[in-house]
């Protein structure tokens, strides 16, 4: 990293080891964060390119997996949605730029626990490198999806991988668990009681709100799959009977009885659903943050904006049956998981109109961090309005098992999520790294994947219409499905110009990282507190003082203001409104 | 380690009579790695409370999370194979009851002696700044190490939990008995790894207290551990109330 620090800064740690490895540095560690997600989801991309080639050409003879029977099938699915959903969507967003930005957003130091936050990132690498491990056991990797539903994960000879595979998969969501736990107290400890003077919890840029409701979310999420875990562990190893009935596995009556399938089902979406806003509600954050930027206007209702992302998350916890609809649930409970989640329309449309009206009348900046923010917007709505169709149980039922809900989920938590990602990848990246990405490569890797995602997971709804079930490892024999073909195929061409154009990102990355063109303090000429420091910040953030604020987060085009951005240090005279 | 408190830098510090501010000077026997700024240890005890409580809140989760468990496992029909009907198969457990009261009253016990050691030691730090002007004596305090009590009486409830274990186990339950039998293993052992993770803290408590440390950041230690200590109780109460009323 170039040290362009002109202001003096008192000594950090000495030595690679304690400087670069086991740091105590939040902005290392959100580094460390980022590129452990980075590295996870070129493996799942992988993983989800395997899958794609063989639904349309199911014997063919792919590289590293040969040709792929349909238990491999299953074992790439899960996989790919456990490191997708937990090393990706929730290590990234959160953790990675969270770690980052959030104490210098605030105005302090450091994290509040530096050691906590140091151990929670191993933590998750060892969670990492345990779940990866599942493909070189004996069975290899488990094939429960990753949702991991009990019967089919609780016994030990459900099928290949469910063996040492499966224990390896529930040993690195425990860990990771843990983890996230540790991440989710420092979190809300540091928003809480670092913030620096005059910073408000109304003055807080979105950002760190959308931080600190998702370690909200967290906290009380994970502790509920940690138990559900360690249940499912005994039930594998030590013969309880939590999850798994009286059942006969290939003529053998197992020991297991009187268990309940669905009590997994319920502990499960009890996490999972506030899982998908783990993954989704930073990218909300970071879109209201670049959205006002590069319209040079004020957030459109900022505290609208806060008292949904806290609807969202509340009603977050609320909603879990709505993906139990076909479990036999009575109709009664289901009407209300029902209404409970259509009320999360609610929220999600006051986010939606107030970032349109926040780019509505701007002098808007078409840089790379803007199309990101306008695409992640434009696939939350796409993904977004075919979650009240599947909100319906009388939809539900028919559409559950379906490709249309693989492009309702992949639309909003997998992708949009992800744009969250770019965006702040390309917006931060001159502040971490002190050098600007390629706009060039920027905008062709923008058209290339938002066209790329749209052609992959639109399709998917019309497929899930016309019935192509989701999770068969081979349907091009079937009959009723044959029209489909070409529709999939054109599937798994776009997912494969998709997928190449994620190098063009990864070279841009890499390549700005060490010759892009040098940075200023403040390119985007934003307001927030991490821009008033040097590029990239030294070691205590803001070099031996400590930022007054004085300002709200979005005050752009202030009238009678010396420029048309104030940023939140200067001084409370500049403009007065 | 990284500050986390904002590093405004005392350049001098001053020694001589009556040059005390209302900051306790940093009592720092030699180097030891400390910041050279002033720890502000008001802010960091209420920093560390709170993480302490955000803490417990992601443990109650997963005790609530496991409550729920036990009342939806524990009102669940079954089908029995041989009459083809549902039943109930929750045998209600055999509690060793004298065994468990004892082992309440010990963890009851602990609970008095930490919060002993925490009033100590509160006193101790707010006395620092006094006793470390120079001429003024308050006589030697006589401490009683309440942190070793604590840790000795939580050893002894673990113990306890353990022959109660042994006791079940001669009763004939065992872990997958029945689905009674593994909640009561489960639960117990969960609060029990939680307070063997208590003890660690105390013996680290009482370690530090040998390392010349300030007495204000012992405080931080045992002033957490202390209300860790007393939630575990609260907690012990609930699950030993759950077994019990729930049986």
């Amino acid at each position: 990293m170039a040290t362009s620090a002109t202001i003096h800064s008192h000594a950090g740690p000495q030595g690679f080891i304690r400087k670069y490895i086991f740091s105590l540095d939040h902005k290392v560690i959100g580094l460390q964060y980022y590129f452990l997600a980075l590295v996870a989801v070129f493996v799942g991309m992988f993983l989800s390119l395997l899958m794609r080639i063989h639904m349309v050409w199911p014997t063919a003879v792919l590289p590293l997996v040969g040709a792929i029977a349909p238990e491999t099938y299953l074992q790439l699915l899960t996989m790919h949605g456990t490191i997708m959903v937990f090393f990706v969507l929730t290590t990234a967003p959160q953790s990675g730029f969270g770690n980052y930005f959030l104490p210098i957003q605030i105005g302090a130091p450091d994290m509040a626990f530096p050691v906590l936050n140091m151990l929670s990132f191993w933590t998750t690498f060892v969670a990492f490198v345990t779940l990866l491990a599942a493909f070189f056991v004996a069975g290899g990797a488990p094939l429960h999806g990753w949702t991991g539903y009990a019967p089919l994960s609780a016994l030990t000879n459900s099928g290949p991988g469910e063996q040492m595979g499966a224990d390896l998969w529930i040993t690195s969501i425990a860990l990771f668990c843990i983890a996230s736990l540790m991440g989710a107290l420092n979190f809300i400890t540091t928003t809480l009681d670092l913030r620096a003077k005059g910073m408000t919890m109304m003055r807080l840029p979105l950002t760190v709100w959308s931080w600190f409701i998702t370690a909200i979310l967290g906290l009380l999420a994970f502790g509920v799959l940690l138990s559900a875990g360690i249940l499912l562990l005994l039930d594998r190893n030590l013969g309880t009977s939590f999850y798994v009935p009286l059942v006969v596995v290939n003529g053998q009556v197992m020991g297991h009885k009187g268990g309940s399938p669905l009590l997994w089902q319920h502990l499960f979406w009890f996490f999972g659903h506030p899982e998908v806003y783990i993954a989704i509600v930073p990218g909300m954050g970071v879109a209201s943050q670049i959205l006002s930027t590069f319209s040079r206007k004020p957030i459109f209702g900022y505290k609208a904006m806060v008292y949904a992302l806290m609807a969202i998350g509340f009603l977050g916890f609320m909603v879990w049956g709505h993906h139990m609809f076909m479990s036999g649930m009575s109709p009664y409970t289901a009407f209300s998981f029902s209404l409970m989640t259509m009320a999360i329309g609610v929220p999600s449309a006051i986010k939606t109109f107030n970032w349109l009206g926040t780019i509505y009348g701007g002098r808007v900046r078409f840089e790379a961090p803007m199309l990101y923010a306008v695409g992640f917007v434009s696939l939350f709505v796409s993904g977004g309005l075919s979650g009240p169709f599947l909100a319906q149980p009388v939809l539900d039922i028919p559409l559950h098992d379906t490709a249309f809900v693989v492009g309702h989920f992949h639309l909003i938590m997998g992708v949009a999520a992800i744009f969250g990602m770019f965006a702040g990848t390309y917006y931060w990246f001159p502040k971490m790294f002190g050098r600007m990405m390629n706009e060039t490569w920027a905008r062709i890797h923008f058209v290339i994947t938002l066209v790329g995602t749209y052609c992959i997971f639109m399709p998917m709804h019309y497929l899930g219409m016309a019935g192509q079930p989701r999770r068969y490892s081979q349907f091009t024999e079937l009959a009723y499905l044959q029209h489909l073909l070409p529709l999939n195929r054109f599937i798994t061409y776009a997912a494969i110009i998709t997928v190449l154009a994620q190098f063009i990102f990864l070279f841009n990355l890499i390549h700005s990282m060490f010759w892009g063109a040098k940075a200023s303090d403040n390119p985007w000429e934003s307001t927030t507190l991490e821009w008033t420091t040097a590029t990239p910040p030294p070691h205590d953030n803001f070099g031996g003082h400590t930022p007054v604020v004085n300002h709200g987060p979005y005050e752009y085009s202030v009238p009678g203001a010396p420029r048309d951005y104030i940023m939140q240090t200067d001084p409370a005279t500049v403009a007065s409104h | 380690m990284a500050t986390f408190s904002p590093p405004i830098s005392i350049d001098v510090p001053k020694t001589g009579q009556g040059g005390g501010g209302t900051r306790p000077p940093a009592v720092g026997g030699g180097g030891d790695g400390r910041g050279d700024g002033s720890p502000d240890y008001g802010a960091r005890l209420r920093r560390v409370r709170l993480g302490l409580a955000i803490g417990l809140t992601s443990i109650t989760m997963i005790f609530v999370s496991l409550t729920s468990a036990y009342v939806v496992r524990r009102g669940l029909p079954t089908l029995d194979e041989r009459t083809n009907s549902y039943v109930r198969d929750w045998i209600p457990v055999d509690l060793p009851i004298w065994l468990l009261l004892v082992n309440t009253a010990l963890l009851m016990a602990s609970s008095i002696t930490v919060e002993l050691a925490r009033r100590q030691i509160t006193r101790q730090a707010a006395l620092a700044p006094v006793r470390s002007i120079p001429g003024v004596s308050l006589g030697e305090e006589k401490g009683f190490p309440w942190l070793a009590v604590t840790a000795v009486l939580g050893g002894g409830f673990l113990t306890g939990q353990w022959m109660a274990w042994r006791e079940l186990a001669d009763r004939g339950f065992y872990l997958a008995t029945s689905a009674s039998s593994s909640f009561v293993y489960l639960l117990t052992a969960t609060h029990g790894v939680h307070l063997a993770g208590g003890i660690l803290v105390l013996l680290y408590a009482a370690t530090v207290s040998l390392l010349h440390r300030p007495v204000e950041a012992r405080r931080i230690v045992v002033d957490v551990t202390a209300w860790y200590w007393h939630f575990m109780f609260l907690l012990w109460l609930y699950i030993f109330g759950l077994l019990w009323f729930m049986r």
